[in-house]
């Protein structure tokens, strides 16, 4: 029997397209449009002004505090100007307008470095270099990882948890990056453990990824420090929580983070950026982005400089298909219709869902009847409706106690809700309005 | 047969005799004193617990009344200065004279001359469309269209216009509660002083974008010209991020303002009608044979 997380989950239909197809690699479009905040935390400082000549790798922002990530311009080119672009969160907000020069310099672009294994690093300068290099949780969080390691020294860390879990329905793109930079992973995987001063990694993967569960098993077969937990499929097995429940059946107390049981996890992408940072110089400007559909000609994975229009891949793959209701930034469960196709891949944009009429509307809302199906489903052990009704009836102080910001927003709760019932709407209101409140009161 | 029905009376009344000795002790024991004042003043406040006086009911706002040394700064917007008038009388203290005002909407941005570019499918409520995007439309500072400023009036005062899907103030009906300013996600609704007859002159935009992409997303958007700024006789207009703001201190609501406004979006309201000039003179330069320029008057029917 095969390990997975013990409150809640759901199981919507996979729908992995996509899981066959190479990572194709896209020239570098005419014109990127690189926001300011493409991270959880302070947005950074734009240092670049108009007219102003840029290379690839060049730091456009500086981070602006310590809970902040530098961003680094993926092309060659000049900076047209500082724009104000809307971007996934549907708000028009700061972007660098960088148009591509023609010979656009190759020093990042190829993908295919030689393997490079040993780590000549010491610690701090790995977790400077991470800080430096704008690298960011790429699991669609974008938490900035020289933050998660910067451990605090009466924490006792003893574990690393790679996250290959991908439990979005219709993504692939942690799946193909496990299967074509399995090799280069597992020396992340390594940087990250010398970096944490930890002797145990532990990758975990569903089981409806075999063949990464596979190569993994063989690529780690000579390093005792490194094992492979192939897990049942259950959404949301990716949520931090859930996973170190699933593998190491411990639980991330209430407020608490994955430190507190001595914990970090990363996601798979985030290593493979750290391995490139680490090993080759290269700091953050791409990122493996699946586009997917069920009408799309045809639905790929692709290397994506951040920045590039999301038309540009929509073109890609075969055009917009007819009929199309909404476009997703993100997967399904988790993701964010977006307001039109100029808003630009960023940080944390795993993936581009387009869907029709069928997938995209929501039913007639209808009484809550009881039934108690989303408390039976949420991972978090809350009860989604309680805490809807707290909130749309403005009880934000009773939804707090509640436990409303435990919430991780994973959506299960909408999901099966046989009332079509808005409860994440409302949760995540209220979450932002006791947020408001706090920040207030201090 | 007299006995038990004496017995009965007996007991009866002296169990309510002992009852109301304890009531009577327990009544004196815990008693707290409270201003008689309070009621009074309650009994003059309207009574509806609106909240638009900052605190959480008329009572609380009586008690706040009786209790603040100086009260100049407190004010009832539904009762306005009448009742404030009687609340000084009644506790001997000064209050201060506000003008009346009442709720407006700053958005004209109704269907036809604000076009939808995306389709909202989630619950019906501003404060959560708001937080998940900018809108359905282009414009990222106007109306939602979801009501929550009409679920918030307790007066009745607003509803949704169907047709142009923004709200609606009945002037009449608004006391002016503030609860509507509060409920908009958008900054949308502005208290304005009422003056005589309901007059207003107010700018119906709040876009700060440039000219051309505020017009992009609304025809009647302000564009940030100034024109309306260089006509005001009082500098009562402003112009602040590509946005113009009258401010209602000193506007003397002469209206010359509205007809300069290239987009519309300065609104008038309750005025007359304004009478049609029949002859517009305009003047025209004409270059004489003998090289002078001289200035004509022309004559054109309207």
């Amino acid at each position: 029997m095969l390990k997975t997380f013990s409150k809640g989950g759901i199981h919507p239909p996979e729908n992995k397209l996509t899981s066959a197809k190479d990572i194709k690699r896209l020239p570098a479009p005419k014109v990127v449009y690189v926001p300011i905040a493409q991270h959880i935390g302070i947005p950074a400082e734009i240092i670049v002004d108009r007219k102003d000549k840029v290379e690839i790798g060049q730091v456009i922002a500086k981070s602006g505090g310590f809970v902040s990530s530098n961003i680094h311009s993926p092309v060659a080119g000049t900076v047209t100007k500082l724009d104000m672009i809307i971007d996934s969160s549907g708000y028009k907000k700061q972007c660098i307008v960088i148009r591509t020069d023609a010979k656009n310099e190759t020093n990042f672009q190829e993908i295919d470095y030689p393997l490079k294994k040993e780590i000549d690093l010491e610690p701090a300068e790995i977790v400077k270099r991470i800080s430096d290099f704008g690298i960011v949780g790429l699991g669609g969080a974008t938490f900035p990882s020289h933050v998660k390691l910067n451990v605090k020294e009466d924490k006792k860390m003893d574990c690393l948890i790679i996250n290959g879990v991908e439990c979005e329905p219709y993504l692939t793109a942690d799946h193909r990056l496990m299967l074509e930079k399995g090799e280069e992973i597992v020396v992340g995987i390594k940087i990250l453990m010398k970096a944490l001063h930890v002797n145990k990694a532990i990758i975990g993967i569903e089981d409806n990824k075999h063949d990464a569960v596979e190569l993994f098993k063989r690529l780690t077969a000579n390093e005792k420090q490194i094992q492979v937990a192939a897990l049942q499929v259950k959404y949301p097995q990716g949520g931090e929580k859930q996973l170190i429940s699933a593998i190491l059946d411990r639980e991330v107390p209430k407020n608490g983070l994955p430190m507190d049981v001595g914990v970090v996890v990363n996601n798979v992408g985030t290593v493979f950026a750290i391995y490139e940072a680490i090993q080759h110089n290269k700091p953050l400007i791409e990122r493996v982005v699946t586009v997917t559909g069920k009408k799309l000609k045809n639905p790929s994975n692709f290397w994506v400089k951040i920045g590039t229009p999301i038309k540009d891949l929509i073109e890609e793959v075969g055009g917009m298909p007819e009929g199309t209701r909404k476009i997703i930034n993100g997967g399904p469960m988790m993701g964010k219709a977006i307001k039109n196709t100029d808003v630009p891949v960023t940080k944390g944009t795993s993936g581009i869902l387009i869907v029709d009429e069928d997938e995209a509307c929501r039913g007639e809302v209808k009484n809550c009847i009881r039934c108690g199906e989303c408390v039976n489903v949420c991972p978090m052990g809350l009860e989604p409706h309680l805490l809807m009704n707290l909130s749309e009836k403005g009880m934000y102080e009773k939804a707090a106690q509640e436990d409303i910001m435990t919430c991780i927003e994973c959506g299960s709760c909408s999901y099966v809700c046989p009332s079509n019932r808005p409860l994440l709407d409302y949760i995540r209101f209220g979450k932002n309005i006791t947020k408001q409140l706090a920040s207030s009161k201090n | 047969m007299n006995e038990s029905i004496l017995n009965s009376v007996l007991l009866l009344v002296s169990l309510g005799a002992v009852t109301a000795l304890v009531l009577y002790i327990v009544s004196k024991k815990f008693y707290v004193y409270e201003d008689p004042l309070i009621a009074v003043v309650d009994d003059i406040l309207p009574g509806a617990n609106c909240a638009g006086c900052g605190s959480p009911g008329c009572k609380s706002f009586a008690e706040k009344l009786v209790g603040t040394e100086d009260i100049s700064d407190l004010f009832c917007p539904v009762g306005g200065n009448e009742v404030m008038k009687l609340v000084a009388e009644t506790l001997g203290k000064e209050v201060s004279e506000k003008d009346p005002t009442v709720a407006v909407v700053r958005c004209q941005g109704s269907c036809e001359v604000r076009p939808k570019t995306t389709e909202y499918q989630g619950p019906k409520s501003c404060a959560i469309s708001a937080m998940i995007y900018s809108g359905e439309t282009d414009c990222q500072y106007g109306c939602l269209g979801d009501g929550d400023c009409v679920t918030a009036c307790k007066f009745d005062a607003m509803f949704m216009d169907e047709t142009t899907g923004l709200p609606v103030v009945i002037t009449d009906k608004c006391t002016s509660c503030g609860m509507c300013v509060e409920a908009c996600p958008r900054d949308i609704i502005e208290m304005r002083p009422k003056n005589k007859r309901d007059l207003k002159v107010f700018v119906g935009c709040l876009n700060e974008e440039k000219g051309g992409i505020a017009k992009k997303a609304c025809s009647v958007a302000c564009i940030g010209c100034s024109k309306c700024e260089d006509v005001c006789p009082k500098d009562a207009i402003t112009m602040v991020n590509n946005l113009a703001y009258i401010d209602p201190e000193y506007c003397t609501l002469c209206r010359k303002c509205v007809p300069v406004c290239p987009t519309h979006s300065i609104i008038e309201t309750n005025f007359p009608p304004r009478k049609e000039k029949k002859v517009v003179k305009e003047k025209k330069v004409v270059a004489e044979p003998s090289g002078e320029v001289k200035s004509v008057n022309l004559t054109k029917d309207a």
